[in-house]
């Protein structure tokens, strides 16, 4: 498993935030992430061509990565109220990820979701797909800075 | 004291219309003694969001499985569960969930093979309810845990394993629950599921594709009795009756037609085989047909 010294700060702060507590309150954590995934962006909101869908997640959630001027990651991502897991784990991306470089967002271990305590209390398989939305994420980074 | 059953003329139809409940009668029998709503979801933090006042939770992944072999708790695990949860064995319980009660009717099997007398669907699920307007809490519900007795579960009536439908393969009708997609060998799961857990795709041979959803309406109702007579009897060609096995990719869809042809239709002898496609389609050297048909037995 990673070290929290490697991995960027938010990502960090959220993965000891979750690991402090007993698996039954990071259920209750995640489903405050839940509620905190913003709305997509006005401006992103009328372009649906422009998101990608997660296909390994059984709820429909789709997400777009931004790269602002100073080429600084921004998470944008929308899924139904009925599936607050999946909201959660959008949310925890979007802010574990929000304004960092480039590099340091391909940088983030694959296996961040599975060190942040949830796999005993969401199960394996829930956890998968939060695992495949960082790696499109990833991916997705690496597709617009290849250009 | 089991509480009475939903007496609605839409259920009369049915081979035991006492294992449906509708969103009204549970509305008017929130509360009641002996009464004890379980919600059970795809999404482990649905219930969390809202529920039915006084329903707790049982989750299929985390609670009903065991945590290191493919197979269900056992009597221990089982009574502890359900102790904990203040649920009694003379308990009437309702169970309700979302996808169209997927998880509900799976969790309802679970508690059949411990033999839990009174267990109920709300026919539509989480969907109706909600779509009803009827209201959501999300307090906490708090029951006084209760002794419930060590049953042990009974794996030799209503669910079935590989090596039964392997032996039964051309005797024992099959009904293949999963999309046509799936049945056809296109894809290993279901339309926007992720492909996982299986080697090969296709179906059992002589499985006759029935997919889960067209047993229910528009608003997530089961169909009435002469509909599915329709669909099982006249479409899959089962007789009144007969024994038969439903399968689906792990057995969540293919309870929800386990119930309906157990309770709705009546069939005395439906076992689900829960191992289903992710086992049968990573077995060696077990049959598989591909395409649109059923196809036939190989000859043994």
């Amino acid at each position: 498993m990673t070290d929290s010294a490697e991995l960027p700060a938010p990502l960090a702060e959220i993965r000891e935030d979750f690991l402090a507590v007993t698996p039954q309150e990071r259920l209750q954590l995640l489903l405050e992430f839940s509620r905190e995934l913003p709305d997509l962006p006005e401006r992103y909101a009328g372009h649906p061509e422009l998101m990608e869908r997660v296909a390994e997640c059984q709820s429909p959630v789709y997400i777009f990565t931004e790269l602002d001027e100073a080429r600084r990651v921004h998470l944008h991502a929308t899924a139904p109220e009925q599936a607050p897991t999946t909201r959660g784990f959008a949310s925890v991306l979007a802010q574990g990820l929000e304004g960092l470089t480039v590099e340091q967002a391909l940088d983030v271990p694959d296996d961040y979701p599975l060190g942040v305590g949830l796999t005993e209390a969401v199960s394996p398989l829930r956890m998968r797909g939060m695992v495949a939305m960082l790696g499109r994420i990833k991916r997705q980074l690496r597709e617009k800075t290849a250009a | 004291m089991a509480v009475q059953t939903d007496d609605s003329p839409a259920f009369q139809g049915f081979a035991h219309p006492e294992a449906l409940v509708s969103t009204e009668w549970l509305a008017e029998h929130l509360g009641e003694p002996g009464l004890v709503v379980v919600e059970s979801d795809e999404d482990v933090l649905l219930y969390e969001t809202g529920h039915i006042p006084g329903a707790v939770k049982v989750d299929w992944h985390t609670e009903l499985n065991d945590p290191v072999v493919r197979d269900y708790v056992d009597g221990a695990g089982f009574a502890r569960l359900l102790g904990a949860k203040g649920i009694s064995r003379d308990d009437t319980v309702v169970i309700y969930g979302d996808k169209n009660n997927w998880w509900a009717a799976y969790a309802l099997w679970v508690f059949k093979l411990f033999g839990h007398d009174d267990v109920r669907l709300l026919d539509g699920g989480r969907a109706k309810w909600e779509a009803e307007g009827r209201e959501y809490t999300t307090d906490a519900s708090a029951r006084d845990a209760v002794d419930y007795p060590v049953v042990e579960r009974d794996d030799s009536t209503l669910r079935a394993f590989k090596d039964d439908v392997l032996l039964l393969l051309g005797e024992r009708p099959l009904i293949d629950v999963r999309s046509p997609a799936e049945f056809s060998g296109e894809r290993t799961s279901a339309p926007d599921y992720p492909e996982e857990g299986a080697l090969r795709a296709g179906h059992i041979p002589s499985a006759q594709n029935v997919p889960w959803a067209k047993a229910v309406g528009e608003n997530g109702t089961y169909r009435s009795r002469a509909e599915l007579e329709e669909l099982y009897l006249a479409g899959a060609g089962l007789t009144p009756g007969e024994p038969v096995i439903a399968y689906c990719r792990i057995g969540e869809r293919s309870a929800h037609t386990w119930f309906a042809l157990r309770y709705l239709l009546g069939f005395d002898d439906v076992r689900n085989y829960d191992g289903s496609w992710t086992e049968w389609g990573s077995a060696v050297r077990v049959p598989i047909v591909t395409g649109a048909e059923p196809g036939t037995v190989p000859a043994r």
